[in-house]
């Protein structure tokens, strides 16, 4: 499925009443089986873009379209949130779940699909455990199960390993690549991170600081699948030069305020 | 050079749970209690022993006395208490949840709130007879307001991003609600249970005071008024009986519904 943002600005009323513009004509597409990662400067509108794919904001102009065949009572889209968002009074099985019921899936299907992702996601073991009893690492594996298991045919995800530490979150970046190697969605991935977008992506939209433009879009020109040998290779240096001068100046002023 | 040994400063901030003292101090004040009272100085007229309360207790259970009392307020403060509870619920969840239910209903809450509850039994009286059906009302209009502002607190309180994240997943209205926020509400739903279960107990005794025949409070009032304090003490000593074991119930039945409380 294609994803096709059309000239989207989002504008706010912040507390005093004043009209915040978070984003400013933004003009994407994404392509099916497509990893494109959002990058910019904290406060640049990324997540809020997201939001709006999602369908949970309305833009201000513009509009967004998703472009495919969806089958009946199959969601277009699933989103993996910074702060994992579980459900903290369902268990881990539940939790994968619930995007289940909502699809009005029988108990035994229910069952039967999230045991899939449970295992893909190295979640075996942990279906009765609540998300108070896991670690950031496996907590963030449960909201990525939960978002595959819809099977969704655009996969949102909004700084999905930012909260974790950076031993984990490499790790959890090669489980992601590894697994969209086998279901292969169109993903959006939010992130602030260079390197992190680099190494994910076949795609960086670098984004402007508020309100949100887009500054660039730089390919990513390494084979896939990915491998941690390839963050030495001239490709991947170049990328993450090229989008760093691109928004060194964002977060020098941004530094200022 | 001198050596300092580090001791550790913050020792008197740590709280020990002193299981002994707490039986100690309940047990010296029962002795000193029956011990005044064996003196004679006092009267049994205003201070019976405690031995005698307990005596006279075992007496009332026998011949079914107490029972019978127990029964009818337990009828009215169960009765009560599910209505009271259950139309605070749905009335705090509908307030707290739609915008046009908040307009409405904060203002007449915030009306009737404060007036004292027993204050409208006279009222009730009128409405509804001098029967049961205005003891019930009375005490579930005690329970509902704590019921309805706590409900409506909790439902308030609800992750804002779990509700975006259950959205993002398809959830409609009814699943929303049904699926955040009251399981959100849930704690404070359990703290408005606490509430309601004290001031059921309150009116329960101020109800049974007026034109019944039984009842722990009428047991009270009854024995009062012919100076049969002992009888009167074993009121007493029930009703705190019934007032620790809601609340223990009520503490059972929350660790069940909220399993996923990291520990309380």
């Amino acid at each position: 499925m294609r994803v096709v943002v059309e000239g989207v600005s989002k504008v706010y009323g912040d507390r005093a009443g004043h009209a915040v513009r978070a984003l400013d004509g933004i003009d994407l597409a994404v392509n099916t089986e497509e990893f494109v990662a959002v990058l910019g400067p904290s406060g640049c509108g990324k997540s809020t873009l997201l939001n709006l794919i999602a369908g949970l904001l309305a833009p201000t102009e513009g509009a967004i379209w998703l472009d495919g065949e969806l089958p009946p009572g199959r969601a277009a889209t699933a989103m993996v949130f910074q702060e994992f968002a579980l459900f903290p009074w369902r268990t881990v099985q539940a939790n994968v779940e619930f995007g289940l019921e909502e699809m009005g899936l029988t108990r035994d299907a229910r069952a039967r699909r999230a045991r899939r992702y449970l295992d893909m996601t190295g979640l075996a073991g942990f279906e009765t455990k609540y998300p108070h009893e896991l670690s950031g690492g496996m907590r963030q594996r449960v909201g990525i199960a939960r978002a595959l298991a819809v099977e969704p045919p655009v996969l949102l995800m909004d700084e999905p390993f930012s909260a974790l530490d950076a031993q984990t979150r490499q790790l959890m970046q090669e489980e992601l690549l590894g697994i969209w190697e086998r279901t292969r969605q169109t993903i959006v991935y939010v992130t602030h991170n260079i390197h992190e977008a680099v190494y994910m992506a076949d795609r960086v939209v670098v984004l402007s600081r508020r309100p949100g433009r887009v500054l660039a879009e730089v390919k990513v020109e390494l084979p896939r699948p990915r491998a941690e040998a390839m963050l030495g290779e001239p490709a991947f240096v170049h990328a993450v030069e090229r989008i760093w001068h691109l928004i060194r100046d964002q977060a020098v002023q941004a530094l200022r305020e | 050079m001198t050596r300092m040994a580090v001791v550790n400063r913050a020792a008197f901030l740590t709280r020990p749970e002193h299981r002994g003292l707490r039986v100690i101090a309940l047990v010296s004040l029962l002795v000193a209690w029956e011990a005044l009272a064996r003196t004679g100085r006092v009267p049994v007229l205003f201070l019976p022993s405690p031995l005698g309360v307990l005596a006279e207790g075992w007496e009332m259970l026998r011949s079914g006395e107490l029972l019978g009392h127990l029964a009818s307020s337990l009828q009215r403060l169960v009765l009560g208490f599910a209505l009271g509870a259950a139309a605070g619920v749905v009335v705090g969840v509908t307030v707290g949840f739609f915008a046009a239910a908040e307009a409405v209903g904060t203002p007449v809450l915030a009306a009737t709130f404060p007036v004292p509850k027993i204050a409208l039994l006279p009222l009730l009286i009128l409405w509804l007879g001098l029967g049961e059906p205005s003891k019930v009302a009375v005490i579930a209009l005690g329970v509902f307001f704590p019921m309805a502002i706590n409900t409506f607190t909790g439902v308030r309180q609800a992750d804002p991003l779990l509700v975006r994240a259950a959205v993002a997943f398809g959830a409609r209205r009814w699943s929303v609600i049904r699926k955040v926020i009251l399981p959100s509400a849930l704690p404070m739903i359990f703290a408005g249970l606490r509430l309601g279960a004290g001031t059921a107990l309150l009116l329960l005794v101020a109800a049974e005071m007026i034109a019944v025949e039984s009842g722990i409070g009428f047991l009270i009032l009854h024995a009062g008024n012919l100076m049969q304090t002992t009888k009167l003490m074993v009121g007493i000593v029930v009703l705190s009986i019934l007032g620790v074991l809601s609340h223990w119930s009520l503490g059972r039945l929350e660790r069940l519904a909220i399993p996923w409380r990291v520990s309380t």
